[in-house]
C-alpha cells in the first residue's frame, strides 16, 4: 500500500506523488517545511537551515534558506503536477537546541527560521495547518502524500500525528 | 568569503588543521586522564569538508542519540567547540568520577551525571583551546559550557547552521578519545568561524 520513502537531507528539499513517503531525520534548529496539495496528492518537504537568503553573501544554496527554498518547493511540486492554489503547509522544527543566551539573534535561529516560514507561507497565501515547533528538542518527520499527514517523532517525546 | 572550500584551503592548511587537533586533543586527554585516573589515548585527528547531507556519519547516522556539549567562543577566535560522546561513554566516565556506576535507563542523566560531564567537558574543552590561545597570543573567550542529549542530526545542526551562512560544507577538525583502549569515547568538533580561520592559520605559521 505504501509507497517508497525518500529521505531529504539537511539544506535540501524534494516532492513527490501518492503513495510515497518524504522523510528527514532529527530537525533540530533547521525547519521542515511540508506542503501538500491534498486534491492531486503531491506533497513536498524541505529541511532548510537559514530564515534569509538576502541576509547572507553566498547565497547560491536555494534549498538552505526558508525563503528560497519554500519558492524552489512549490515548483517542484508544480512540474508533477500540482496546484500552488491548493497547497497547505504543515511546519515542524525550529527548536533551540542549546540553552544560549536568547537574546543573541544569532543564536536562536530556531525561532527565527520558523518566523520566516510563517511569513514566506503567509506572502505566498498557503494556508498554516499545523506546526509542531520551538521547544529543546530535535524531531524526526514523515510526510505521507497519500493523505497529507505528518507524523512526528522525538526523543523522550513519543509520536504526533498533524 | 565565497569562495569553494577546495580553493580555500591547501594541503598545507589542512595539515596545520591537523597539527592543532592533535595538540589540542592530547591537552584535553591528559586533563581529562587526570581527573578519572585512567588511560587515554587519541588517534590521529581527521580533518574534512562534510557536506550537511553527511555530518553524523562518523557518530552512527543522523538519529543516534549522543550528549553534546558546545561552548561557543568569543574573542580573538570565534566560533563553536564542541565535544560528543556516545551515551555509554557519558556515563562511563561520571561513574569513573563519581565512584557509582549508573543504573537503569541510559537515556536518563542524573543532575549529579549531568554537572560533572558538564565539568569534565568544560575542562577538556579548555585544554583544546589552551594551545590555539597561546599560538594566536590572543585570548579566546569560551562561555559556560551548553549540554544537550539528543539526535546527532538535531545536536549537530547547530554548528551546521553556524557555518552554513558561508559555505555549503562544514569543516570538521574532528579528534577522538579512547579511554582503556576501547571503542572511541567521544570526540571534539572545532568549528571556527570563517573570518577566524585566517588568525588560526597564520597562528600555525602557514598563510
Amino acid at each position: 500500500m505504501y509507497g517508497k520513502i525518500i529521505s531529504v537531507g539537511m539544506a535540501d528539499l524534494k516532492a513527490v506523488v501518492a503513495p510515497d513517503i518524504l522523510s528527514t531525520l532529527g530537525l533540530g534548529s533547521c525547519v521542515g517545511i511540508a506542503l501538500y496539495d491534498p486534491i492531486k496528492k503531491i506533497a513536498g518537504l524541505s529541511h532548510a537551515m537559514l530564515p534569509d537568503s538576502t541576509a547572507i553573501q553566498n547565497n547560491s544554496n536555494k534549498d538552505k534558506f526558508v525563503d528560497t527554498a519554500i519558492i524552489k518547493l512549490i515548483e517542484e511540486m508544480e512540474a508533477l503536477g500540482a496546484n500552488r492554489r491548493n497547497m497547505v503547509a504543515k511546519i515542524a522544527g525550529g527548536a533551540q537546541m542549546f540553552a544560549f543566551n536568547a537574546t543573541d539573534d544569532n543564536l536562536r535561529v530556531g525561532d527565527r527560521n520558523v518566523e520566516a516560514t510563517k511569513q514566506a507561507l503567509q506572502n505566498l497565501r498557503i494556508p498554516l495547518k499545523a506546526e509542531e515547533t520551538g521547544n529543546k528538542f530535535g524531531r524526526t518527520v514523515e510526510l505521507y502524500a497519500e493523505d497529507g499527514r505528518l507524523i512526528i517523532k522525538a526523543i523522550g517525546q513519543g509520536v504526533r500525528v498533524i | 568569503m565565497n569562495t569553494v572550500p577546495d580553493q580555500m584551503f591547501s594541503n598545507s592548511h589542512m595539515d596545520a588543521l591537523k597539527e592543532l587537533g592533535s595538540m589540542g586533543t592530547a591537552h584535553a586527554a591528559t586533563a581529562l586522564s587526570e581527573m578519572i585516573q585512567r588511560k587515554v589515548t587519541m588517534p590521529i585527528p581527521k580533518v574534512e569538508w562534510v557536506k550537511f547531507a553527511n555530518v553524523t556519519d562518523f557518530v552512527g547516522g543522523p538519529e543516534t542519540v549522543v550528549l553534546g556539549i558546545v561552548v561557543p567562543l568569543t574573542g580573538g577566535i570565534k566560533g563553536m567547540m564542541m565535544y560528543l560522546m556516545k551515551l555509554e561513554a557519558a556515563h562511563d566516565v561520571a561513574a569513573s568520577v563519581l565512584g557509582v556506576p549508573h543504573q537503569g535507563d541510559p537515556m536518563e542523566f542524573s543532575a549529579m551525571e549531568l554537572s560533572v560531564i558538564e565539568e569534565l567537558g568544560n575542562i577538556m574543552i579548555s585544554s583544546y583551546l589552551s594551545p590555539l590561545a597561546g599560538l594566536t597570543n590572543s585570548k579566546i573567550e569560551s562561555s559556560i559550557p551548553y549540554v544537550s542529549i539528543d539526535m546527532a542530526n538535531a545536536i549537530l545542526s547547530v554548528p551546521a547552521i553556524e557555518f552554513g551562512k558561508s559555505v555549503d560544507e562544514v569543516l570538521f577538525i574532528e579528534s577522538q578519545i579512547v579511554i582503556d583502549d576501547s571503542s572511541p569515547s567521544g570526540c571534539f568538533i572545532f568549528v571556527p568561524h570563517v573570518e577566524s580561520f585566517t588568525e588560526v592559520l597564520k597562528a600555525l605559521g602557514v598563510e
